[in-house]
């Protein structure tokens, strides 16, 4: 999903690049908090494992494909303001060594994917927290659901630059339709492999899965996540 | 307490260990297996146009579509530029594997720079 330079408008480019940026500093801000000695390590090999997946361009009809977007499962195992972080210094490693996703076009680019599609995920993944801290299926349920409706919110983030900045050879509409329909079916399977990585490391690690945690004040409920009482 | 403390940095180890690995078998080999279909936003980029490749090798895109106003970009120059090396594209595994651990290295530092450092415990249940 990553857009080239000039199909928005230098304009509207540059006003989602600000907006980009902004997010960004909040993200960082944010995602102190969530960063200690035993995550951090954690989120940057998230970050190069989403790299790692994004390449892998899976078949969805005769002559198109889809890729992971990674949003919903950055968000589940380290936290929306830290997985964004991570989505958007993917984008940024593809635009300026790989040349996949233009320069100007990289404000958008982190705008869907690190964010539209990510908070959307994420929104679905804390809503269904209580069926995710269920077990293995529910995790795994909530995983596809929130990864599924992420990939077609993100879709729409194109939509909505399009309609601002787009110069409007195809219409609005056929826009629309096409990008929610393949985004659909590319969302299929950003929810499998969603859902097996988030399911493999909730096997071998739960403690390191951000949504099973919750929330830092959630801890204090469930303190009885926490073997050893070491910090008190 | 510094037993377990010592057993949970060898398990912690391990897990990071074999998460890159995993990334690194990811990138380097199943990269060669991804399809070279248009992804959704570019099938839709390309609706009304036709890409018909010309005796040099190159696409060509004849009709409207809105990746007419597509432009190449600024680093298409870049030894990995489209995931190749040095223009070889049979290497993509190469430059997968490149991408994997520069994002794990700038990731990692970036993260590791702006923790929560919370009295020199590595404890985060606070």
């Amino acid at each position: 999903m990553h857009m080239s330079d000039g199909l928005i408008n230098a304009p509207t480019s540059g006003v989602f690049w600000a907006i980009a940026v902004i997010g960004l500093a909040v993200s960082f801000y944010k995602a102190r908090q969530d960063l200690t000695d035993r995550t951090a390590p954690m989120a940057g090999l998230v970050a190069a494992f989403v790299f790692a997946v994004q390449m892998i361009n899976f078949p969805i009809l005769p002559g198109a494909s889809g890729h992971l977007l990674g949003g919903a499962l950055v968000a589940i195992l380290v936290g929306p303001w830290v997985g964004s972080i991570c989505i958007a210094l993917v984008l940024a490693v593809q635009a300026l060594l790989f040349a996949d996703g233009g320069l100007t076009a990289l404000g958008t680019n982190i705008i869907n994917m690190a964010f539209i599609g990510l908070f959307v995920s994420w929104g679905v993944a804390v809503a269904l927290r209580r069926l995710a801290q269920r077990g293995g299926v529910g995790l795994a349920a909530t995983a596809f659901l929130a990864a599924f409706i992420g990939v077609v919110g993100a879709s729409l983030g194109f939509v909505l630059e399009y309609a601002i900045g787009g110069a409007g050879v195809t219409s609005l509409g056929t826009v629309f339709s096409l990008m929610v329909g393949l985004h659909a079916l590319i969302g299929i399977g950003e929810g499998i492999i969603t859902a097996l990585t988030v399911g493999a490391v909730a096997a071998i690690r739960p403690d390191l899965v951000y949504l099973l945690r919750g929330a830092p004040q959630d801890l204090q409920l469930r303190g009885a996540r926490q073997p050893e009482g070491s910090s008190s | 307490m510094t037993q377990p403390t010592t057993q949970q940095g060898k398990r912690q180890a391990v897990f990071l260990i074999g998460f890159l690995l995993v990334a690194l078998l990811v990138a380097g080999v199943l990269s060669y297996l991804a399809s070279s279909s248009p992804d959704g936003l570019d099938t839709v980029a390309l609706e009304g146009c036709e890409v018909t490749e010309t005796d040099a090798g190159e696409e060509e895109l004849t009709g409207e579509c809105i990746a007419k106003d597509a432009a190449d970009s600024p680093v298409a120059g870049s030894p990995f530029a489209d995931y190749g090396v040095g223009g070889n594209s049979s290497l993509v595994g190469l430059a997968g594997v490149v991408g994997v651990l520069v994002t794990a290295l700038i990731g990692g530092g970036l993260f590791w720079l702006i923790r929560r450092r919370s009295g020199g415990s590595s404890d985060d249940s606070s």
